[in-house]
This record gives C-alpha cells, structure tokens and sequence, in this order.
C-alpha cells in the first residue's frame, strides 16, 4: 500500500515536471522548427523575427482566413484598449493587410518608452509634446494624427453645477477643498489635468483632498465614485464605465466641450534606422490604413450603437 | 527622519517614495502582528481540537494558503467600498482597509505553518510534560516554547509575504500618493510612467531594509538562545 502510494507521488510529479518542461519549451521550440519551413516565403519580411515567436501557437488555433504576413507590436494608451476600438479594428486590419495588431496597453510615458527602448514597431498614444519629443530625439520616423476625443471633468453635481468653464469649476475645487483624485501617472490624460492646473497658475498639492491614485482611468474614476470625488478622464473611458461598471457610478459629467479638453492622438511609427529588426513594413501599413478614409469613419461610427455618441473623432486628413 | 525624507527625495521623483516607505512599514507590522496572533491561535486550536470535517478544514487551510492575493484584495473591496455591507465604516482607500486584506492572506500562513509543525512535534513534547508532571496550561506553554523557532518561522514568513504583497493593497489602499501608497505599489507605478531605474533602485531598498529586519530578528532570536543554555 505506502509503495504503491510512493509510486503514485513519483508519478505526480514526474508528470507535473513534464508538463513544466514540454509547456515552457512548446514556446520557444515552434518558433526553430516552424522557421525553415516558412524562412522561405518570408525572408523579405523577417524583420517580424522576435515578436512573431510568441504569437505563432496562439495563432495556430485561431488560424485566421486571411493570410497572415506576421505581427505588428504596438504600445498604446489604456484609453484606446479600455474603450475596445482596437478590439474592433484588429481583426479588420488583419483582414485588409495581412498582419495581426498586438497590443500594450500601457500610459503615454511608458508607451513612448517601450518605442524609445524597441520593444515595438509603433505607437499610439495622446501627449503631442512628448510625441513631437520622440520624434525629435529619432525615436520615430514621423507624426501623424489620427483622430482626438476629449476629456470631461466628471464628479458629485452637488456642491457645483455643470458647467463648461473648465476654469471655473478648477478655481472652485481649489477654493472649497474639494475632493479631486488625480491619475498622478504621468499619463497623457494626467499630463492634460496637470496643464490645466499649470494655465490657472494653480499649484492643486496645496489642497488637502487632493488625492493621486497612480493608476489607469477605469480605476481613479471608480476611486473617485467611491470618494464622491472630482476626475478628470478621457470621453470614451467614462462612457464605458458609465455603461458597463457592475457598480452603477453616481457621477455625471460636471465640464465638457472647453477647447482645454481636446485629446488628439498621433501614430509614429518607431525608426527603422535605430532598430533594423523591427517591423517597419508593417508599421507603415498601419499608418496608411488607419489613416484611410475607410477606416477614420469605421472609426467616427464606433461606439455610436452602443453609447449613443461616438467615442473618437477621426482628424487623421485634415 | 527629516534627512532620510530628502535622500529619498532627491533619489526618486515626485511620487512619494518616504511616505510609501512609512506606510509599507506600517502595513507590514500591523497585519503580521495581527495575523501572527490569530494564525498561532487558529493553528492551536486546529491541531488540539478534534471536529468532524477536520481534514476538509485543514485542506481549505492548505489552499488559502496559496491564494491569489489580488482576489482577496476583491473580495475586501467589494466589503468596504460604499455601497458594499461595510461600506458605512470609510475603510476603503486606507491603511486599515489593507491591513485587514493582508490580515486574510497571511493568516491562512502562519495558521497552516504552525499547524504542521505542531503535529509532527507536539506529541511526543506532550509526552514528555505528562511524564514530568505538567499540567494542561503548563504543557501548552511548553510545547509553544519548544517550537518557537518554527513558530518564528512562520511570522517572518508573513512579514515576507506582507511586504511583498502588490495585488490588495492596490485594490483595496488605491494606491494613493501620501496616504496608501505602498514600496511595492510605487514600483508598480513607476514601471507604468517607463521609469525602470528608480523601480528597481526601490526594490532593492525595499530588499535591504527587510534584510535589516530580518537581522535584527535574529540577533534578538539568538540572544534568548545563549539565555536558555541548550
């Protein structure tokens, strides 16, 4: 009885050690064995290389109708995730162009960071100065606006009215000490609130209940229902919550339509001449098919169903 | 303090870094102190009272022992934010709220630690105090004595686990700068801004530091040792 026991523990774990080894090679095997069959047809574009690795057997059971060329990477705003518009554009990029949209949904700063360190073909992210930046310092090849939604202040409608002096209502939270819960994250949205606050000349760490969370959009906005607290978030992200949280949030939108509260977003694609073994080619493709006018109004129209309003605003030909 | 604040200041950017040690301090020595009491408690009572459905209870011990701490760190939220049943207490978003949610994840550790160190020790430590005439308080107190290292074991275990701990505190403290901001949580948010450097320049003065307790710990462990000539 205890050997038989032993040998049933040995068996155990002999499996499970299998599995550890076999799952951790299967990700890094298919990629060898896979290449030379496909080196062949593939060399002009192999610049894919490394980033293809991982999507190769998730994409094997997805098997795609059309015939993927390979992966293009990219590092993106949570608010373009979050609101499900790459969601709904990946699988039509796919089709039109043969290559398969991954994404990081991450802030501007740190987006902008994993183009300026390689780790992806392109970005997409909404700060124009720290894009024009990037550029700049030869991180990316060019800019190129795509489309912009904008910011609303959302909050308790007591103590204050809504209202579309974005000044206003900032001199009044500074005044009264009223809650307000910040990203803090440096994000392209925190970035925006921290301009606004810089415009009014107002320094907002001198009110007590000024409260920086660090985190994404979907959770200071959920702090700040919580705390009955003032926020400053991106259109899309709000409708979102407003439709989708389990939680029905008793905020509303307090400020919106000031000039203050564009959020243009822009596309570059990360430079080829710093980092030859990114996808280049396909980073290009996307900014020509994002850029189309067939895809800006898939754009203007999505979300329209669902919210009642459009989330974004094409603007990539003007 | 003052001095240590402005290191850290100058260090780091603007995120708070010296509050966030503060609180992951505080955080720390609250629920370990808490969870180390009902832990050797629970696991006491475990291992000395006998039930129906004891092995099933040690199993979910056993399993809560690995649980995710972001579920916990849910689970807690959903109890304390405003519309949750315990709501009206205003825990969301602060230290105590964290201190409970660890309070759940380390407890199950220490509890399960100090039961199986309890069965396979206790009983012949039991013998033993019967053979010389020990009463039932006097034989408890023996046996807690005798495995204190293990029991030690535990806590600093916990400790270890506590300060490491990113999942709940997230969710339940909210990451707020100057309030519930945590070491591990500023790393979290720092690795979001791209800033990699002053995150892993954190991690590893989050790592000194519990190494200085840790030594602290084991100087006083030791000095009961030579007190007690072995």
């Amino acid at each position: 009885m205890k050997k038989q026991r032993q040998l049933l523990a040995m068996i155990l774990a002999a499996s499970m050690l299998a599995v550890c080894v076999t799952g951790c090679g299967g990700k890094e095997d298919p990629a060898p064995e896979e290449t030379p069959a496909e080196v062949s047809e593939e060399t002009p574009e192999e610049s894919a290389g490394e980033e293809a690795e991982v999507p190769e057997e998730t994409s094997d059971e997805t098997a795609a109708p059309a015939e993927k060329k390979g992966v293009l990477m990219m590092a993106t705003t949570t608010s373009t995730a979050d609101t499900g518009l790459l969601d709904y554009l990946a699988p039509i990029f796919l089709a039109d162009t043969g290559w398969e949209l991954q994404w990081s949904a991450v802030g501007t700063g740190e987006a902008l960071k994993m183009g300026e360190n390689g780790d992806v073909d392109i970005v997409l992210v909404h700060a124009k100065a720290s894009e024009e930046e990037f550029v700049a310092g030869g991180f990316g090849v060019e800019r190129f606006q795509v489309m912009y939604n904008d910011f609303v202040v959302v909050g308790p409608t007591e103590p204050v009215a809504p209202t579309d002096d974005i000044e206003t209502l900032f001199k009044t939270i500074q005044e009264d000490q009223l809650t307000f819960v910040s990203r803090g994250d440096d994000s392209g949205t925190d970035k925006k609130e921290k301009g606004i606050w810089k415009k009014l000349e107002i320094d907002p760490s001198e009110n007590p209940n000024y409260l920086e969370s660090g985190q994404g959009m979907g959770a200071t906005i959920t702090m700040a229902d919580e705390k009955g607290a003032y926020c400053l978030t991106d259109r899309g992200t709000w409708l979102k919550m407003k439709t989708d949280a389990d939680v029905e949030l008793q905020l509303d939108i307090l400020c919106e339509g000031a000039s203050d509260l564009l959020n243009q977003y822009g596309i570059i694609a990360v430079s080829p001449e710093k980092y030859p073994e990114l996808n280049n080619e396909a980073a290009n493709d996307m900014i020509e098919w994002i850029c189309s006018e067939e895809v800006q109004e898939l754009i203007g129209n999505y979300g329209v169903d669902q919210y009642g309003e459009a989330l974004f605003t094409p603007n990539a030909n003007e | 303090m003052q001095v240590f604040k402005d290191i850290l200041d100058t260090v780091f950017s603007d995120v708070g870094v010296f509050d966030a040690v503060c609180v992951t301090f505080q955080l720390a020595f609250g629920a370990t102190f808490l969870s180390s009491v009902l832990g050797i408690i629970l696991g006491l009572l475990l291992e000395r009272v006998r039930f129906a459905g004891k092995r099933i209870v040690v199993r979910i011990n056993r399993t809560l022992m690995g649980v995710p701490p972001v579920v916990i760190g849910l689970v807690v939220y959903m109890i304390l934010m405003r519309r949750g049943p315990l709501g009206r207490l205003n825990m969301l978003f602060t230290v105590r709220g964290m201190i409970l949610a660890q309070v759940l994840i380390i407890t199950p550790i220490i509890c399960g630690m100090t039961y199986t160190s309890l069965i396979s020790r206790a009983p012949a430590i039991r013998t033993f105090a019967k053979t010389m005439g020990a009463g039932p308080v006097q034989t408890q107190w023996l046996v807690i004595r005798e495995l204190k290292k293990e029991l030690y074991f535990a806590v600093i275990t916990g400790f270890g686990r506590s300060i490491s701990e990113v999942g709940a505190v997230m969710l339940v403290g909210g990451n707020i700068k100057g309030h519930t901001r945590t070491m591990t949580t500023t790393i979290s948010l720092l690795k979001s801004q791209g800033i990699f450097t002053e995150g892993l320049t954190l991690g590893v003065l989050l790592l000194i530091m519990a190494f200085i307790i840790q030594s602290l710990a084991d100087f006083f462990q030791r000095g009961e040792k030579t007190d007690e000539n072995y």
